[in-house]
């Protein structure tokens, strides 16, 4: 079943402007373009000498993750020290909850510390959406992947390095492949996608990793991959959790990677200049050959350094959509 | 409906002539010219057609610079700034098409100063329409003009550039 959470619009205040940022579902085609317009601004500062703005100067971030994350609590971190935030990063798994402590007092214990935008990675889906709820007005709350329902900012540095690449999405052919069931970004992804135009969605994997009823999200299902991924624009490879590989879902790792691994030969059948993503970490034989993983058309590389940028756009959005949270227009 | 009292390619025609008396003044012979955006931009590249300069004009978005981010929050149509790869001990022309409170120039130069250790910035606007709010002055004002308060002026461009005077309340 694929998992939905009424959002009730919760992620923009009066003005339609993000003052949360939970979910690419639902967000208008205008917010997704001015969240990429305002990254792509914000990567050509990689040519200052000071990386760095002064825009949240005095604006406290917490990173709250309740679960293990390497890249994206590290780039995160860094989005929230180029514009110029302080930031704590808290590892609640290993701290609070381990000594009783409730969600709630927790937030509460951080609301007093002054905080001005948690960032929030959790297991259960709609944790971010709770939190949201929970906090008081005036702090913003990011979702860094909440079980799997979504993990927004994943799916639009996605989304910028798409359109970096293509110049636009209309007419463009999308593949995502692997483990659609348990995956955050596919669904994040598809929900932008599709908001974004583009011409086709394919989610290809076998039958156990595709979800039922994923149809009625406007993608195509093949678990033929070499049928899949003919004539794509765009391959978009997620990452196999090796955990899943116990369970009864999948055959061994070498039979997967003969399926659905992405080597040379399979690429071969998408269009010349398609790209290649992955969200990382990438597993080398497993869903993705070395030789594709560190060729030229991979772009695994490029959406580390885009997800910086996307990151810091939707934090300075999210507190300007804060700080504007009237009915009233503002005055330019 | 636009201003009659300014011609703006008048204007800009003295504006060269004492940018280049400037730049001799100074001896400075490789100035790096840059645009704040919008209609800053429009300006400098005209200012820079008429001195034969040949590096390409550098632009400026201070959006990310402002003071005024927690009050108005971020401005949804920012670009990027392009400025050449380092403005270290490079003699700036910074160029804007009109200079009131001040508060622009200082995010300008805020902006700036990330780019590099300029060996000097001078100040180049169309109008200068007074109400400082900040110690800054420009080297080189094409007409200087007070405004009512309920009055706002824009310069609209690029092809032709001609200035505007509307009544309802703005900001520089």
């Amino acid at each position: 079943m694929i998992e939905s959470i009424d959002h009730n619009s919760s992620q923009l205040n009066g003005n339609g402007q993000l003052k949360h940022f939970l979910t690419t579902e639902d967000l208008p085609a205008t917010l997704l373009n001015e969240i990429l317009d305002t990254a792509n601004s914000f990567l050509d500062m990689s040519s200052q000498q000071v990386k760095k703005v002064p825009l949240l100067r005095g604006k406290t971030i917490v990173n709250l993750f309740f679960e293990p994350s390497t890249r994206t609590s590290s780039t995160f971190e860094l989005a929230a020290k180029r514009l110029s935030a302080d930031v704590l990063n808290l590892n609640i798994s290993s701290s609070s909850t381990s000594k009783g402590e409730s969600l709630k007092d927790t937030l509460m214990t951080l609301e007093a510390m002054h905080a001005d935008m948690f960032v929030v990675r959790h297991p259960d889906s709609g944790a971010a959406h709770f939190i949201a709820n929970q906090v008081t007005p005036n702090i913003a709350v990011i979702n860094a992947g909440d079980g799997r329902h979504a993990h927004p900012t994943q799916a639009m540095l996605d989304m910028l390095t798409i359109k970096r690449c293509k110049g636009d999405f209309s007419g463009l052919v999308v593949a995502i492949v692997g483990d659609i069931l348990h995956s955050r970004v596919a669904r994040s992804q598809i929900h932008a996608l599709r908001t974004l135009g583009v011409a086709e969605i394919r989610v290809i994997a076998p039958k156990t990793l595709i979800p039922k009823d994923i149809e009625f999200m406007g993608v195509k299902v093949y678990t033929d991959m070499r049928q899949g991924i003919k004539d794509c624009d765009v391959v978009g490879m997620l990452r196999l959790q090796k955990e899943r590989m116990n369970s009864a879902l999948l055959p061994s790792e070498s039979e997967f990677f003969k399926l659905y691994g992405l080597d040379t030969e399979k690429l071969k059948l998408a269009k010349p200049d398609a790209i290649v993503m992955h969200p990382g970490p990438i597993n080398r034989g497993v869903e993705i050959e070395s030789a594709v993983a560190d060729g030229p058309q991979s772009t695994i590389l490029q959406q580390v350094t885009n997800g910086i940028a996307v990151r810091m756009a939707v934090m300075s959005m999210a507190i300007s959509g804060q700080l504007n949270n009237s009915n009233s227009p503002v005055q330019r | 409906m636009p201003s009659s009292n300014h011609n703006v390619d008048f204007l800009l025609l003295q504006m060269t002539e004492s940018l280049r008396k400037l730049l001799t003044d100074k001896d400075i012979s490789d100035p790096l010219f840059i645009g704040i955006r919008s209609g800053g931009i429009w300006i400098a590249e005209q200012l820079h057609q008429n001195l034969d300069i040949s590096e390409p004009l550098g632009t400026l978005d201070i959006s990310f610079y402002r003071d005024d981010f927690t009050r108005i929050g971020l401005d949804p149509k920012v670009q990027p700034s392009k400025l050449p790869s380092s403005t270290q001990e490079r003699h700036i022309i910074l160029v804007d098409d009109v200079i009131k409170t001040g508060r622009t120039i200082r995010a300008a130069l805020n902006e700036l100063f990330d780019y590099g250790r300029p060996a000097s910035v001078t100040l180049v606007a169309l109008l200068d329409l007074g109400c400082r709010e900040l110690p800054i002055s420009a080297d080189i004002i094409g007409s200087s003009l007070r405004l009512k308060t309920d009055q706002h002026i824009k310069l609209i461009g690029p092809e032709p550039l001609a200035l505007e005077i509307s009544q309802r309340p703005g900001s520089e």
